[in-house]
């Protein structure tokens, strides 16, 4: 898995660009969604996206996708799971301090972020993870949550 | 400690533009150079055990860190600690490591800590448990040290908890965080050390620097980066024992990176701990050549008895003694 992984990591900038036309594609299907339930499609959708996230990124399925700001490289993925890395601990090859035998996921992180779009996202503080949200789909979030600002935004 | 007049475990006033009533921003605002020790906290329930570690230092720190289970060993807590401290007026830095707890009992410590004196706070990620004594217990790593300083932030600034309920008296903490110069990726680092200052960190305590030309270019880019007008930064020390406990450091422990020119050394030494100690004073004059430090962090593990020497011969305290319980006695009767 470490070599899809860092695959993923090296293409990040091709990853965000099929990304940044996925999204739309996400946003166009929100009527079929609404009119399916997002509470019926959350287990499908879950599945699909855990299997792809899962080979490309070993994706943890967190809930609230990071990997737009760390380089495609998934910081659940850091044994003291840390969303603000690299801790002060990597050695000097550039691999985990815990586990010797795995590329440090932040040293990858910025390897990756400096390929992106935005370089200076990497920057941005990340909130303490919502565990609340854990298995579930970040796909259906960033549809529902953008639609109902939306709605919240034509409220008002 | 029979003075009637004043309790040095009262707190000083709160000086114009200081985020703490503590010691250590007092010194670090007025341009002084500080100076910082670890201390090691006792694996026993002995107030005294504490107290007798404290001594070690009297007379050369301006604030000593309370360490929070580091290397994942079990001691007595970081918040008793500084709590004992603070009682008799000493000037603690309360460490956190987001190994052992969550969200919910990290910021009651943090109210509870700064309600018993505690001015100082240093934020960490924390060891992995598997360093430890307890290998087999649950790592928590709820918040991670960039979130745990802009948790400490929000609390204080805002004067609320990370759920937004309101705290009806904030803690008025200096907040402090961690950096590795000596760690990959170098580049980035700079720029993790501007992401701490904008999550909320005041001052910065760094790993042992062995490696002199690691800070220097850590220390020039964030220079360029404009960061060192926004926060102190205090490189960490410390003496060695000998070419043995160098080499096990290097090999077993991450992220402290030791120079071959300086295991040579001990290894030629006719007394490597002697040695040890000449080159921890040797670094500490080269580091506050180094323009934009503050001061100097001395972690002295296992040679706690030799940081006053090392402070002395270091002469980075130009004559001045920095407070501890007792010293106005001293000079009363000098």
């Amino acid at each position: 898995m470490n070599k899809i992984r860092q695959w993923s990591v090296t293409h990040s900038r091709k990853l965000e660009g099929l990304y940044h036309n996925f999204e739309p594609l996400l946003m166009k299907l929100h009527p079929l969604f609404k009119k399916l339930g997002y509470g019926r499609l959350e287990k499908p959708v879950r599945v699909v996206e855990k299997a792809i996230k899962g080979l490309m990124f070993d994706c943890q399925m967190c809930g609230k996708c990071a990997l737009g700001s760390t380089g495609m490289s998934c910081p659940m993925n850091c044994p003291k799971s840390i969303r603000n890395g690299p801790c002060g601990g990597v050695r000097l090859n550039g691999n985990c301090e815990i586990k010797p035998e795995m590329r440090c996921v932040w040293v990858e992180a910025w390897r990756g972020s400096q390929q992106m779009r935005d370089t200076a996202a990497i920057q941005q503080v990340q909130i303490p993870v919502n565990h609340l949200l854990k298995d579930s789909s970040s796909w259906l979030r960033v549809v529902r949550e953008d639609f109902a600002a939306r709605d919240n935004e034509a409220a008002q | 400690m029979s003075t009637s007049t004043h309790n040095p475990g009262s707190p000083l006033p709160q000086l114009e533009g200081h985020s703490s009533t503590g010691r250590l921003e007092r010194v670090l605002r007025s341009g002084q150079f500080a100076v910082t020790a670890e201390l090691a906290p006792p694996d026993s329930a002995l107030a005294e055990d504490v107290y007798e570690r404290a001594r070690l230092f009297d007379g050369y720190v301006d604030g000593m860190n309370a360490t929070d289970g580091s290397g994942a060993h079990c001691h007595m807590s970081s918040v008793a600690m500084c709590a004992l401290l603070t009682n008799i007026g000493y000037s603690p830095v309360l460490q956190i490591s987001c190994r052992d707890k969550n969200r919910i009992a990290i910021q009651g410590d943090v109210l509870g800590a700064a309600a018993m004196g505690v001015s100082n706070v240093l934020c960490l990620s924390g060891d992995g448990v598997q360093v430890g004594d307890h290998p087999e217990a649950k790592p928590v790593f709820d918040l991670d040290s960039m979130s745990l300083l802009e948790t400490i932030r929000i609390m204080r600034d805002e004067s609320r908890f990370l759920s937004g309920r309101p705290i009806t008296t904030p803690p008025q903490m200096f907040i402090g965080g961690a950096e590795n110069p000596s760690a990959p990726p170098f580049d980035y680092r700079p720029h993790r050390l501007a992401k701490k200052i904008a999550a909320g960190a005041q001052f910065i305590q760094t790993q042992y620097v062995f490696d002199i030309e690691h800070l220097r270019v850590f220390m020039a880019k964030s220079r360029d980066l404009g960061l060192l007008e926004q926060c102190f930064i205090i490189p960490g020390v410390g003496p060695l024992a000998s070419a043995r406990t160098a080499l096990w450091i290097r090999n077993n422990v991450p992220g402290i990176h030791i120079p071959d020119t300086i295991i040579k050394r001990l290894e030629t030494a006719k007394e490597p701990k002697q040695e040890g100690r000449k080159i921890c004073v040797e670094l500490i004059q080269q580091i506050r050549e180094i323009e934009g430090v503050s001061g100097v962090h001395v972690m002295a593990y296992r040679q706690e008895e030799a940081v006053g020497e090392i402070i002395q011969q270091s002469g980075v305290l130009d004559g001045r003694v920095p407070w501890y319980p007792g010293c106005e006695l001293q000079s009363n009767s000098a």
